[in-house]
């Protein structure tokens, strides 16, 4: 895949080209193209004060960052203590069976990506599951295997 | 005259959106656009997460009813019934005074939370009908920099993100320090899971946090702030940013404050998900765009901290208790909890308790307080078996202890620590083997690699325990797991590795008994560990068929009223029968 350079350099314009704005033009980014092509740390390297290494550093210290692409819709399940003990590892089995790939794997059709997450803060509502910006709470196996159903039935949009 | 109206107020924190209050929000801003003639807004979260969404409908006569558990259904009713009729359901309606709201109320003192779920957090205009940003006005009418640092340090505020370090002596440190630039940082990482305080002050009650920060840079002679909030919080940095916005457009942020020749500028950071960025040189790297590993100390982040300069790093707490310190003195702040811990705390109540949320109680209140009475204990038939504290630094406190005073002295005395205020409560079916493994999973991932025995000790440590829960532990591994702990604590350079122990080190130290069960009788009391454990159905079992129904594998056959029976080459030991059990006939062996 090949990305429009043009957009990484608007990126670079608005965010800034000093070393220190390495995290914000790399969120910026992944904003952009949902992941960080290494095509972009090039692009970036060759137009900025910072070098290819210091981006590199930065894209596989932080969790946030990935250097692969990712399905149109990011289903985290949240691995916070108190989902822990209400049975998160259950929702990321149910989850798994469902949609046919292991934690961490995109779907082939790339709709879905199923990922495990530290901590979405919504303790009270254990455990939880987060599509994309959206909370689900007080789930079990079933109703965690349904969230997919109900995405599906409304072409993604829900 | 104005003529007055009915308002109503929706709950909206992230956690009450997740329960479902955008959709009563938009159902009532539908109503509005159609004539219903109330007025309307929003506010954060009143910390009773248990029983969201929240509607308050306050009467023209100021009468206010609190509404919970508020879903499409309910608020449909609620309009036509007490907005249009005039009747309140109270059904749904709780009162501060009565069953197991007053408990829950009765035994909290609130300061930083005193305008949570009370006023607009979008609004500026709120905040400062509630005497918002009126310690700023006091302190820059006094002028006095030195009276302030002495105030902070006579009430005797400590650090609310864990460690407990004074702040007046941290804020005097950093007015010594000369030099012509000085930063103020608030540390909004909040990275503990099970932890959401400082999500919901943020997402509350910003300006708060705002005001602080701006008394602290006054002191200490800084002009320029960052914020460094979590990324997985979007509300509480959009919230944030506005009131930076609004807060500008007032003339109490940015150039010349008020009047007054005090200039100071507060910009907000996200984080990129890594944990050991909460600690505080880790912290500054990141916000210097490097990858976020700590570094020795000293020089103090207060001689030498963001990009070289003198920096007053507190956390989202800590700030929003300063401007209640300085409208109501030093004494008064003091006056509240014990000897050496003053004030109050706010802690995120979660797992398996009945009423899950934020509480703010005084320090010196024990830990049975906050649990049984404020919390309502787990809700079940079943008994707190141990509370966790402090997140992976921290460890768990079992129920015999519970008469520990909520102090930084008296919680370390259990091995736990005070911590940001991560509170999850565990039952019987929680196995205290695999919370070991789980906080040891989570540090090990981590850890930023920079010291030995923080990286490779914690992995160790982790397969170990795997090795305990899987039923391959040998009586050793109690011994190595105890001398790695020790020589994580001893060798690593931050807070990270000198606490990843304390999960294990606290299990050990009061639940021994199920460590050696694991290894010597391969069995797992709480019927975690899938392969120490059978489930089995009682002669309790009534027949009902849920569990059958529920049971992921389809593995539990059984007619209708009769025994059903659990086909152990099927079973995954998924506990989901006993959980849905209403006979208490699912047993673990």
């Amino acid at each position: 895949m090949t990305i429009d350079l043009a957009l990484i350099d608007a990126i670079v314009t608005d965010k800034g080209v000093d070393p220190t704005r390495a995290i914000p033009v790399l969120q910026a980014v992944q904003d952009k193209f949902r992941h960080v092509p290494l095509q972009a740390i090039e692009r970036i390297a060759a137009t900025t004060e910072m070098t290819e290494s210091q981006l590199y550093g930065v894209v596989t210290f932080y969790s946030q960052f990935r250097l692969t692409p990712v399905g149109e819709k990011i289903v985290k399940v949240c691995h916070g203590t108190a989902c822990h003990v209400g049975g998160a590892e259950g929702l990321t089995e149910s989850l798994e069976s469902r949609l046919g790939i292991k934690d961490g794997e995109n779907t082939p059709d790339m709709k879905y990506t199923l990922d495990s997450v530290a901590c979405v803060g919504c303790c009270s509502l254990a455990p939880v599951v987060m599509v994309e910006d959206k909370v689900f709470g007080k789930l079990d196996r079933k109703k965690a295997a349904k969230i997919i159903d109900e995405y599906d039935s409304s072409g993604g949009s829900r | 005259m104005t003529q007055v109206k009915k308002r109503v107020v929706v709950g909206m924190s992230t956690c009450n959106m997740a329960a479902g209050a955008d959709e009563v929000f938009d159902f009532l801003k539908e109503k509005v656009a159609g004539g219903l003639d109330v007025k309307l807004s929003i506010t954060g979260c009143l910390g009773m997460c248990y029983a969201e969404p929240q509607v308050q409908v306050f009467d023209e006569d100021g009468t206010r009813h609190l509404y919970v558990g508020v879903n499409a259904n309910r608020i449909a009713k609620i309009v036509d019934d007490h907005i249009i009729a005039g009747k309140p359901r109270d059904k749904w309606i709780v009162k501060y005074d009565e069953g197991d709201t007053q408990k829950l109320m009765a035994k909290q003192e609130r300061i930083v939370l005193a305008n949570s779920g009370i006023i607009d957090p979008d609004e500026i205009d709120d905040y400062l009908a509630v005497d918002g940003y009126a310690a700023l006005r006091t302190v820059l009418e006094e002028n006095d920099r030195m009276q302030v640092i002495q105030t902070v340090t006579d009430s005797g505020l400590r650090g609310r993100g864990g460690a407990g370090f004074p702040t007046g002596l941290k804020w005097k440190f950093a007015y010594g320090y000369e030099n012509d630039k000085k930063y103020i940082v608030c540390n909004a990482d909040e990275g503990d899971p099970g932890a959401f305080m400082d999500r919901t002050i943020l997402e509350s009650d910003p300006h708060a946090v705002l005001e602080g920060m701006i008394i602290g840079a006054f002191a200490t002679g800084a002009d320029e702030a960052y914020v460094y909030c979590r990324a997985e919080y979007p509300l509480a940095i959009k919230r944030l940013n506005r009131a930076i916005e609004q807060a500008t457009e007032k003339k109490l942020l940015g150039d010349n404050i008020l009047g007054k020749g005090f200039n100071f500028h507060v910009h907000v950071k996200e984080g990129a998900g890594t944990f050991v960025c909460g600690e505080e040189t880790a912290l500054l790297a990141s916000i210097e765009g490097r990858r976020g590993m700590p570094r020795p100390r000293p020089p103090f982040p207060a001689e030498s901290g963001l990009f070289g300069k003198p920096t007053t790093i507190n956390n989202v707490e800590t700030w929003a208790n300063v401007p209640w310190i300085i409208r109501k003195g030093a004494e008064a702040f003091a006056a509240i909890g014990t000897e050496k811990s003053k004030g109050s705390k706010v802690f995120a109540l979660a797992g398996k308790i009945k009423h899950g949320g934020l509480v703010e109680v005084p320090m010196g209140i024990t830990l049975e307080e906050i649990i049984h009475e404020v919390g309502g204990g787990t809700g079940t038939n079943r008994e707190v078996k141990s509370v966790q504290l402090g997140g992976p630094s921290g460890g768990c406190v079992p129920r015999s202890l519970f008469d520990t005073k909520i102090d930084y002295d008296e919680v370390n005395k259990t091995g736990a620590i005070m911590g940001s205020g991560g509170m999850v409560v565990m039952d019987d079916t929680t196995c205290m083997v695999d919370v070991a493994r789980y906080f040891l999973n989570f540090t090990q991932i981590e850890s930023c690699g920079k010291c030995t025995f923080c990286r490779v000790g914690t992995t160790r440590m982790l397969e170990i325990l795997t090795r305990i829960c899987d039923g391959k532990g040998v009586p050793e591994d109690i011994e190595t797991l105890e001398d790695l702990a020790d020589q994580i604590k001893n060798t690593s350079l931050c807070g990270l590795g000198q606490t990843a122990p304390n999960p294990v080190l606290t299990t050990l130290r009061y639940f021994r008994d199920e460590y050696e069960e694991h290894i010597n009788d391969k069995k797992c009391r709480a019927g975690k560990c899938r392969e120490l454990c059978i489930y089995e159905i009682t002669d309790d079992c009534n027949g009902c068929m849920v569990c059958a129904k529920n049971c992921p594998t389809n593995c539990i056959s059984g007619e209708k009223k009769q025994l059903h029976v659990i086909k152990q080459d099927d079973c995954i030991r998924c506990g989901v029968c006993r959980d849905v059990c209403k006979q208490d006939a699912v047993i673990v062996k």
